[in-house]
């Protein structure tokens, strides 16, 4: 072997990321679905990235795919391979191509320029798509030219490609799968690989792995947990949670409305809950602001519900598809007065599912609100993750009133807050649920001290909460120079970057909370003496986690802060200066 | 089981309405046909909204939700989605209807879930000292001022879709109470609206109240099921409040059911979210 040949084996990469780009009406997720599937198929672990403005169609979209052998903390900052569906689709991506990276593109639309070391691979896919009798087919064409020009498995594809499109005109799926197998064909005769790119075939198969977005694994979740009940009011980017339930709830014998606005949502959903069944509701942030009353009243009226809030820019309508992590304060304090309530946040799509469950076994027990923040890039992030063991996950039920002799209060003050409830059809349990104050047998007018021995007793039922839920994970050394605190998806960019800097011998350590509120302050505190300066990364102006730190504890964090509505990623952590 | 004297349905707690509050008269006439329909309070929930009259669901022994200002609709519809087999009758005043409400009240008219929904119409905002309401016939004369006209409580109820549509008077308890009973056997979206009198806040309207002679809609002659005459006759002007049944049709109701509580036979669902899983399988 020569030398040039050695060093070219070595410096292979058998975890490619392949990003498609074009714009909305190519296909580009749908040709992204089918490579993601195959991919995962094959047993590597895979996590996507989509990103498209708002617009059905016309407005730029990108899919990016990577794999790897091992799990996959987040989208990452470097592109391999660009496949560009269309000029545009070029000119919005070309920024992230470097020397060794690999551009597929179409001559006839695009001609790239001053793009030093980058290889170019032209395929005439608006050509062969159009000799194939459509000019829609680009996308299948440049699958078939990723296929075979990166080692990825054609008959996992072709098998994919005919699931996807079985249920359409025979001629459809013949055609797709032509162009397909044309692209192929293409590539394997025409273009000569110069890259190093190549799919690696990972040594042992996994076949425990499901693939899945961040709004399908919380629809599992609640269907995992019991939930038997979802309510909705169409909103970008939280939809497809109810999209993706609409068939299968009713398959366990649930139940999917589609409401006239999102206080409908929450206000059916309360009377789900008071009658006994479990039930969620999904929204984004403007969604979020219209529930506050109802979070309010559940709260008040101790009627467990589950909120889901699939963050994106915000305030007003701000950017429907993309994301941001700002409705942590409307979360955490959004309704008046003073209420005890439980948030939540994913970290990725396994949390996604993790927490939904979670956030009920939480709101059963302690008879409260519980919100589960997301936010756009989880909500179509598509993830493979360890498929659930069904039996072993622990299911928390409400404590419920066992008919007895002696007359019932609903609101009894008890020591750990939690009052046993009854559910309308129990005999000797009828009671009013009122979010008026009240004594413990519903009265009213309680005099001076009602409001105060009811106000203590709705709090102290989050007392032990702390101790019954283990809200963080924490990674790195036992002490550290620097220790960074991170909420929500940012934890994965927090992780690539945690990597880096101990690659390069820096003393890092991380925490990521969970459990945003009641605010986890013994393990943030224990955290901070563990290291001599104390970080919070979040995606918002506001730092409005490193805000509520300050204002509960003693902590006085630096901040590192994006707002530019597309995910943080690992440079942005490890090329803050003055960081170390 | 139900209980045999309508007092066997009223809590001990006492009653806050003013002095000839038109609450009064709804509150005997529901215990009334509660205690002739048999309804058994364990199987029963009382869903309200936020108001003078909302306070009904305290002085009722049936389960019951004090809900959220305009949102009773919803919460009650929710509850009847969670446990069909439960009698569910909701009940507020004419703010929680037709103003902070008034959005959810079209759709669930349209869905026509299986509810009674009692309207205490008075005219005004009781409880925060009679500012007046939509429904409020003072605003005839307002309405000069672009202030607006009353809403028609009957019409609006017709056209939005609700498949039992009737019209009562606090001060007539028999005939209140028949309607409530009718309107309790009647399946789907069933609403009375019940002319109430606040002595305290609203005379203007009071006065047109006090009047004994009402014009009774005449079962033999009105076209009942017949959607466009019922319209028309709540369209009609009169110097007299009409009461009585307007409109009456069977339609279906929406048959979503959640799987109840309590439900902790887990095996069946185990094996359907296994396949639900074997499709997430790349």
């Amino acid at each position: 072997m020569s030398m040039l040949n050695f060093m070219k084996a070595s410096m292979k990469r058998g975890d490619p990321v392949i990003r498609i780009a074009g714009e909305g009406g190519q296909g580009v997720v749908t040709v992204g679905e089918l490579l993601d599937k195959a991919v995962a198929q094959i047993g590597l672990h895979v996590l996507t990235e989509s990103t498209f403005t708002p617009e059905i169609k016309g407005g730029d979209v990108m899919f990016q795919l990577t794999a790897s052998p091992v799990p996959i903390p987040s989208q990452g900052d470097r592109l391999d391979i660009l496949v560009a569906l269309n000029d545009r689709g070029y000119r919005a991506n070309k920024g992230n191509l470097v020397p060794g990276s690999v551009l597929i593109y179409d001559h006839e639309d695009t001609r790239p320029e001053g793009l030093d070391g980058v290889i170019l691979y032209s395929i005439p896919m608006s050509d062969i798509s159009r000799s194939l009798g459509s000019p829609l087919l680009k996308n299948m064409v440049a699958l078939g030219a990723v296929a075979q020009l990166f080692s990825i498995p054609m008959n996992g594809l072709q098998e994919q490609i005919r699931k996807r499109f079985s249920k359409k005109d025979p001629f459809v799926l013949r055609t797709n799968l032509g162009a397909f197998e044309a692209g192929f064909t293409y590539a394997g005769e025409q273009i000569q690989k110069q890259d190093l790119y190549y799919l690696i075939t990972p040594g042992e198969k996994r076949d425990d792995l499901l693939l899945m977005n961040g709004n399908e694994a919380i629809g599992l979740g609640a269907l995992i947990a019991g939930c038997r009940f979802y309510a909705y009011y169409p909103i970008t980017p939280a939809t497809t949670i109810g999209d993706w339930l609409t068939s299968r709830l009713p398959e366990v014998g649930g139940a999917i409305i589609q409401a006239e606005d999102p206080i409908e949502s929450a206000s059916l959903a309360i009377g789900v809950s008071y009658a006994g069944t479990k039930a969620m509701i999904g929204t984004s942030g403007p969604g979020l602001d219209l529930m506050q009353e109802c979070i309010g009243y559940a709260g008040m009226a101790e009627i467990p519900i589950v909120i889901v809030d699939v963050q994106r820019v915000g305030p007003g309508n701000g950017i429907a598809t993309q994301c941001e992590q700002s409705d942590l304060l409307a979360a955490a304090f959004g309704s008046h007065g003073d209420l005890p309530k439980i948030v939540l946040a994913a970290t990725d799509v396994r949390d996604c599912l993790d927490l939904t469950i979670e956030a009920f076994n939480l709101a059963e027990h302690y008879q409260v609100p519980v919100i589960l923040l997301s936010d756009a890039s989880l909500s179509r992030r598509r993830q493979t993750i360890p498929r659930p063991r069904l039996p072993e996950i622990r299911i928390i039920p409400r404590t419920r009133y066992d008919p007895a002799p002696s007359s019932y209060a609903r609101y009894q003050v008890t020591r750990d807050g939690i009052s046993p409830m009854s559910l309308p059809g129990q005999s000797g349990g009828e009671y009013i649920a009122t979010s008026l104050e009240h004594a413990e047998t519903c009265s009213l007018g309680d005099g001076p001290q009602g409001h105060t021995i009811m106000t203590d007793k709705r709090f102290r039922k989050l007392d032990a909460l702390e101790e019954d839920f283990l809200p963080l994970e924490r990674e790195g050394p036992a002490r550290a120079e620097v220790g960074i605190i991170s909420w929500g998806a940012t934890q994965g960019a927090v992780r690539e970057a945690v990597q880096r800097f101990r690659q390069i011998g820096a003393d890092v350590a991380a925490l990521y909370p969970k459990l945003l509120w009641p605010l986890p302050v013994k393990a943030l505190e224990t955290f901070a003496a563990s290291v001599n300066k104390v970080v919070v990364v979040e995606a918002n102006k506001q730092g409005q986690l490193a805000g509520m730190i300050r204002a509960c504890t003693r902590l006085e964090p630096h901040r590192i802060q994006t707002y530019n509505g597309v995910p943080i990623t690992a440079w942005d952590i490890f090329g803050k200066e003055g960081l170390l | 089981m139900g209980l045999k004297y309508r007092t066997e349905y009223r809590t001990d707690r006492k009653v806050t309405w003013c002095p000839g509050c038109g609450d009064f008269g709804v509150l005997d006439a529901l215990c009334d046909a509660f205690s002739r329909t048999g309804l058994d309070p364990a199987q029963t929930v009382l869903v309200t909204g936020n108001g003078c009259s909302s306070m009904i669901g305290f002085f009722v022994k049936t389960y019951a939700m004090h809900g959220l200002h305009g949102r009773a609709l919803p919460m009650a519809w929710g509850v009847k989605l969670a446990n069909p087999s439960l009698k569910v009758i909701v009940a507020g005043g004419d703010g929680d209807a037709f103003a902070v409400g008034a959005g959810h009240l079209v759709h669930i008219a349209r869905r026509n879930p299986d509810l009674t929904y009692l309207i205490m119409d008075n005219g005004c905002y009781g409880l925060t000292r009679g500012q007046p309401s939509p429904t409020a016939r003072r605003q005839i004369m307002a309405g000069e001022n672009g202030v607006g006209q009353p809403i028609n409580p009957v019409a609006l109820l017709i056209t939005a879709g609700a498949t039992f549509v009737a019209q009562g008077y606090s001060e007539d308890p028999k005939s209140l109470r028949l309607l409530i009973q009718e309107a309790l056997n009647h399946r789907g979206f069933a609403v009375v609206n019940i002319l109430s009198s606040c002595p305290t806040f609203n005379r203007q309207d009071e006065a047109s109240l006090n009047r004994p002679e009402f014009l009774y809609i005449e079962t033999t002659s009105h076209p009942v099921h017949d959607r466009l005459e019922a319209l028309r006759l709540a369209m009609t002007e009169e110097d007299r409040p009409r009461v009585g049944v307007f409109y009456r049709k069977k339609r279906g109701v929406p048959d979503e059911r959640p799987k109840g509580a309590g439900s902790e036979d887990r095996r069946d669902d185990l094996t359907r979210l296994g396949e639900m899983m074997d499709e997430l399988r790349p």
